[in-house]
């Protein structure tokens, strides 16, 4: 423990020499605050925001439809994905037919299905949807696949001779036996899938974080630009937070035994 | 009646390919209903192989196994296997394990509770039931599956190397609980081991096989003299001593070291 509270240290002042630093160069004219706003000028616009409506609705409420978009997809994706690499890793004849599709789609970054989004959905949530879900996906899939490959042969053979279906097998077996290498892919997915509904919202919708950062450089607000990336970052980092508590909580049971 | 009909099998592996390997070849044998036996040979003899087609877990490439009068198509719960890895569910407490089976043959919560209850008892291990099997020892991890096996209400039970992972104490403890669980509980068993020991101390009739490619050397009957000499009434070292025990492992023995012989 006591080695902690030197850490914890550096980590604040690293934290203040940035956000002082940022400060001084900004207060001393040494850039524009046009070309770059203040740290103190952006706390100021995020309080604003708070309390003003911008873009049609307050910053909270921006943040919570993006959050909403995001679920939406990265819970389809993992819905659809972590059965598909269950089956995948149990049938060899499944794993042959997905397979060729499967790498030709995880090589397109998921911006690039922006313009079909765009093209089906309009503006409406299935676009910013669409875009998340090809973004989280994969790592759905294969961390699925992997897991129930590395599932100890002799309990799938146990349950086959203890009578179990195949659907008990996926329930009972190789979802609780992947479990620690699919919330890693979960980790993973939803890193991908938080990045790429920014960008969609920069293009296919009118609310939610991406679309308040859009506005804010077209109202030549270069503060509401980092007050944006600033939730994003910290949106971020709370579903990453959670998710790491899950598979430290999933390895830490699963590990012991 | 739960009779097994090995009825002339030969199994290939990599059949068609560049390799095929024969690992069993012509192998005929029946096992009675609630009989004991056990099967030993050299590796790659085939004996686990012979054991996981009776399962359904390796198919047949020529000839036919029945059970109870059907063919075997596959895994079933009639034919449960205890494996030498135990093969516990980690995620799954001990109470959890025992009824895996039970709850694919649809049996009510009232059935399950007193099955647990009752092979935990048979087992010497009451109170367990809520752990998770890595809180246990080998010993009991494996006594779980079995009761798990048991549980099922197969009419035959497949053991593989079950007491093979097994410290030599554990083992033998193993091995009398065996005797007694299954004096109370007959079923129909093939039991493969490496050690002749085991194969003679618990079996009514031995499978001695050899290799290349795996066959059935010669079928030892025990039975007569178990119950005459009362084997299962006295500790395992004891039976151990006796002479009509040394005399049917030296039996056992020699057909193996034959099959040593003829590879040198």
């Amino acid at each position: 423990m006591k080695r902690r509270i030197p850490l914890l240290a550096y980590s604040i002042a690293s934290l203040v020499l940035f956000f002082g630093g940022w400060q001084a160069v900004v207060s001393a004219g040494l850039v524009s605050s046009f070309v770059l706003p203040s740290p103190i000028d952006v706390i100021d616009r995020t309080i604003t925001m708070m309390i003003r409506p911008f873009a049609g609705a307050l910053l909270w409420e921006h943040a919570l439809s993006s959050i909403g978009r995001f679920l939406g997809g990265f819970g389809l994706a993992a819905a659809i994905g972590i059965p598909l690499g269950l089956m995948m890793g149990r049938f060899r004849l499944l794993e042959d037919i997905v397979t060729p599709l499967f790498e030709g789609y995880r090589y397109v970054a998921p911006l690039a299905w922006v313009p079909f989004a765009a093209l089906w959905f309009g503006t409406g949530i299935g676009g910013a949807i669409m875009v998340i879900f090809t973004g989280a996906f994969a790592p759905c899939v294969i961390n699925a696949y992997r897991g129930a490959r590395l599932v100890d042969r002799h309990l799938i053979e146990a349950a086959q001779t203890h009578g179990a279906s195949e659907l008990r097998i996926g329930w009972e077996v190789l979802l609780p036996g992947a479990l620690p290498s699919i919330v890693a892919g979960l980790r993973i997915s939803a890193g991908l899938g938080w990045q790429s509904l920014i960008g969609a919202e920069l293009i296919v919708v009118s609310s939610g974080i991406g679309y308040v950062m859009i506005q804010g450089q077209s109202n030549l607000s270069p503060e509401t630009v980092v007050t944006s990336m600033l939730v994003i970052g910290l949106v971020g980092l709370a579903i990453d937070f959670g998710l790491r508590a899950a598979e430290t909580a999933v390895r830490r049971k699963w590990e012991g035994q | 009646m739960s009779e097994i009909v090995i009825d002339n099998i030969t199994k290939i592996f990599g059949e068609g390919g560049a390799k095929p390997f024969t690992a069993i070849k012509d192998v005929d044998f029946h096992v009675k209903d609630r009989e004991f036996i056990s099967v030993v040979g050299p590796s790659g003899c085939g004996k686990t192989t012979l054991m996981r087609m009776v399962a359904g877990l390796e198919t047949v490439s020529r000839g036919e196994i029945r059970v109870a009068g059907k063919p075997v198509k596959g895994p079933g719960p009639d034919r449960a296997v205890v494996f030498q890895q135990f093969a516990l569910f980690p995620w799954k407490t001990v109470r959890e394990n025992i009824v895996f089976g039970m709850r694919s043959k649809g049996a009510s919560k009232a059935e399950r509770d007193k099955a647990v209850h009752h092979y935990l008892t048979l087992m010497k291990m009451e109170g367990t039931e809520d752990k998770y099997p890595h809180q246990l020892s080998g010993g009991m991890q494996q006594r779980v599956a079995i009761a798990r096996s048991y549980a099922t209400d197969p009419g035959v039970l497949l053991m593989d190397e079950p007491f093979g992972a097994l410290d030599a104490q554990t083992r033998t403890i193993m091995q009398e609980e065996l005797v007694r669980v299954s004096k109370d509980n007959p079923r129909t068993v093939m039991f493969i081991t490496h050690s002749v020991e085991e194969a003679v101390y618990l079996a009514d009739r031995v499978v001695v096989m050899g290799r290349n490619p795996g066959h059935i050397r010669e079928v030892i009957d025990v039975a007569q003299t178990r119950q005459a000499e009362k084997w299962s009434e006295e500790p395992i070292d004891d039976v151990m001593e006796k002479s009509s025990f040394t005399h049917l492992r030296g039996q056992v023995w020699r057909l193996l070291r034959e099959q040593m012989g003829d590879d040198m």
